[in-house]
């Protein structure tokens, strides 16, 4: 149909002739710092390359529709580089005049170019989860898209203790992540009222992903690791390097569920959530990638949500009128989970629904009914503002 | 008097109510409940396609309109044999629309490729395809058929678009995730529902440009604000009350059009939707997606009078003309 193409041609034109108010230039950059983590054990789960990327396309291509009637233009360049060569790459987003950055990062190289960067710069972390980031280890200049570890630890309990589960049976890995991971955990259980029957570490001997006839070993294996052990309602696995939690559903001793880092798993998103709009971002996002979305990809659309949602409001461009407006009471972003995400003042931590997800169907989604807070319901999942060590925010 | 015969004649005394059929979508229900406005008793049940949720009909009751969402398509029945008579092209996933007040043409949000499609309902053809912000849903009409408005639900725009040249005259900007958008008949005012940002900005169009010149709040001693979520919004036509379903909050709010002010909150359903006037405005039917019932007002009393059990998740409503 030449002639409605023509048209809709000439109604483009037109729109852009109609809008623009202002003209304002909003120059992104996102740093992905390519990570060495092992090998997920499914197939089903193997990173695709463009992880987060692809996310960061559809906020940049969200953004800009919007733009395109304020007279905004935002623009996104990426890098993606190893950790040594973190600060170099950083330092050329800067020379080229890029004062918001998302961070695809590890604590460490987030912390370090965190304190290089200083207040005139304005950085989102999308994927680190890690407690002292909110906590002692925070910084002015860093909001949290991503949720902290406690944040989902804290979702899921909370579910455990809705469904009349108080019992758990702890198992986690021997790496730093899976280590503070069931820290985390720890502590939900006993800020909500569970506990931690007894505990099991599964060691990581090193080995690859998978081998023929594997199958044959796991179903000896798990089910002997998990034999004799204290009574409990369900098998809790804290194991964020994804070493042996997928092996754990249908092998264990005892027939009780698993949560945590397999079976059901507290996730920022899931490819078959469909309310609340979800349904038409879920493809907007699969025609664009040509995959379903990750909760990387999530976080970092997110982010870039972020940056456009305070840019609009606030009609700027400047990274810490951003942050400013980011943690005033006037930010509010839509984002397919139900209600409002918002900042907390204190530690520049986004808050935000945590789905409950079993791969194939969101079961659930925190905060639970009944657990009540004076500011948001939201505050009952992870650190709160009393509790908090972090004093950047002026707290 | 006998007690039977000062009944007789309070009944005589009654203006005649007149029965009008009111269709209601049920999304999951794949099917469209129809009731009689004058007994509220359930009438018919027919199948809708898949996933049924926005619901219209033509101004001369002979043609009703019924978004098949998961079908992706627009199909139009017979209101009287609730027959299908044929399916209008909509793009994918079409949710809401709004049809001229002269009954042709149908202008339809389509979600997922940020455009407004615009069929004229005779000849079945698109005749536009206006690009508009991320994710259009709310379509509203102006009473003098010039001028439509889409609402896009992650630019969080109102878009102002002439109805003659499809040329988008101006955008405004209002809370989150706008849903639905609906002009006041003297064309003066246009409000319009922020789901996820809990407010219903008000918009005069009495000056050159439209401008938000107030923001409706809502607050309910006992429910969360989080579950304070306006969707649907009906305005009697004199313009001196205006109602809000306020979603999971399980309210409707009745606004004073005058002040903008909202005056009482009337406790219907679960997650409340949609809303639709009885042609003499006697009474406002809404819909309880999850408690699968509508809820019937009495407008002037401003109560809910009763609930009538329809299909599984209700989701649109419409009331047919006299």
């Amino acid at each position: 149909m030449p002639g409605l193409r023509a048209f809709i041609a000439v109604v483009l034109a037109a729109l852009f002739a109609a809008g623009p108010a202002l003209a304002l230039e909003v120059k992104v950059g996102l740093l992905q710092i390519e990570s060495a983590a092992p090998l997920p054990l499914s197939r089903l789960d193997l990173p695709p390359a463009d992880l987060g990327l692809a996310g960061a396309a559809l906020g940049q291509q969200d953004n800009q529709t919007t733009g395109g009637f304020l007279g905004i233009d935002y623009s996104l360049q990426t890098a993606s580089v190893p950790p040594d060569q973190a600060q170099a790459a950083f330092d050329a987003l800067r020379a080229e005049g890029i004062g918001i950055v998302v961070l695809m990062a590890d604590a460490a190289t987030l912390t370090t170019l965190a304190d290089s960067a200083g207040p005139q710069v304005l950085l989102l972390n999308a994927t680190a989860r890690d407690e002292a980031l909110r906590n002692a280890d925070c910084r002015a200049n860093v909001l949290h898209v991503a949720p902290s570890r406690a944040m989902l630890t804290d979702a899921l309990v909370q579910f455990l203790m809705w469904k009349q589960w108080p019992k758990l049976l702890l198992i986690h890995g021997s790496h730093p992540e899976d280590v503070a991971l069931a820290e985390a955990y720890r502590a939900s259980a006993a800020k909500f009222g569970a506990s931690i029957v007894e505990e099991r570490e599964f060691a990581d001997t090193g080995g690859a992903r998978q081998a023929d006839t594997g199958i044959a070993l796991v179903q000896r294996q798990i089910p002997v690791f998990t034999q004799r052990a204290a009574a409990h309602d369900v098998v809790l696995a804290a194991d964020e390097a994804e070493v042996f939690a997928a092996y754990l559903p249908y092998h264990t001793w005892d027939a009780r569920p698993v949560v945590g880092s397999a079976g059901l798993r507290p996730v920022t998103w899931d490819a078959a959530l469909e309310a609340w709009g979800a349904a038409q971002f879920q493809e907007r996002f699969e025609k664009l990638a040509g995959r379903s979305m990750r909760e990387a990809d999530y976080q970092v659309w997110l982010a870039l949500r972020v940056i456009g949602e305070a840019v609009t409001r606030s009609q700027s461009a400047d990274p810490a009128t951003l942050r400013a407006y980011a943690l005033s009471d006037g930010f509010e972003l839509a984002a397919f989970k139900g209600q409002k995400l918002t900042f907390r003042p204190w530690n520049g931590q986004l808050r935000q629904p945590i789905l409950l997800s079993d791969g194939r169907m969101t079961v659930s989604v925190s905060p639970q009914d009944g657990y009540l807070h004076q500011v948001s319901p939201l505050d009952t999942l992870g650190t709160d503002a009393p509790e908090t060590t972090c004093t950047a925010f002026g707290g | 008097m006998k007690p039977a015969l000062i009944l007789a004649a309070l009944l005589l005394a009654a203006p005649p109510a007149l029965a009008n059929k009111v269709f209601v979508t049920n999304e999951r229900g794949n099917s469209v409940t129809v009731l009689d406005s004058a007994t509220w008793e359930v009438i018919a049940t027919f199948p809708a396609g898949n996933r049924p949720r926005g619901i219209t009909i033509s101004p001369d009751g002979k043609e009703l309109y019924v978004a098949a969402s998961d079908d992706d398509t627009v199909r139009v029945f017979d209101p009287e044999t609730y027959r299908e008579l044929h399916t209008l092209p909509s793009g994918a996933d079409p949710e809401l629309f709004v049809l001229h007040p002269s009954g042709n043409p149908l202008y339809i949000a389509n979600e997922n490729d940020n455009l407004v499609t615009v069929v004229d309902v005779k000849t079945r053809q698109v005749l536009a395809e206006v690009p508009v912000g991320v994710e259009p849903e709310g379509m509203a009409i102006a009473p003098d058929g010039q001028m439509f408005v889409n609402t896009s639900e992650t630019t969080n725009m109102a878009h102002f678009i002439d109805a003659t040249s499809y040329q988008i005259t101006d955008n405004v900007l209002v809370d989150q995730r706008p849903r639905y958008a609906q002009f006041t008949a003297d064309g003066n005012k246009l409000y319009v529902s922020s789901e996820i940002g809990g407010t219903v900005s008000v918009i005069d169009l009495t000056a050159e440009k439209p401008v938000v010149t107030r923001k409706i709040g809502f607050a309910i001693p006992g429910v969360l604000p989080e579950w304070i979520q306006p969707v649907g919004v009906r305005i009697t036509r004199d313009g001196s009350r205006v109602f809000v379903a306020l979603g999971p909050a399980n309210r409707v709010a009745v606004i004073d059009g005058a002040t903008d002010a909202v005056i009482d909150y009337l406790l219907v359903g679960q997650r409340v939707w949609q809303l639709a006037f009885t042609p003499d405005e006697a009474f406002l039917i809404s819909t309880s997606g999850n408690s699968n019932d509508v809820s019937i007002i009495d407008v002037q009393a401003q109560t809910v009078i009763r609930s009538v059990q329809v299909g599984e998740q209700p989701w649109g409503v419409v009331v047919a003309p006299d």
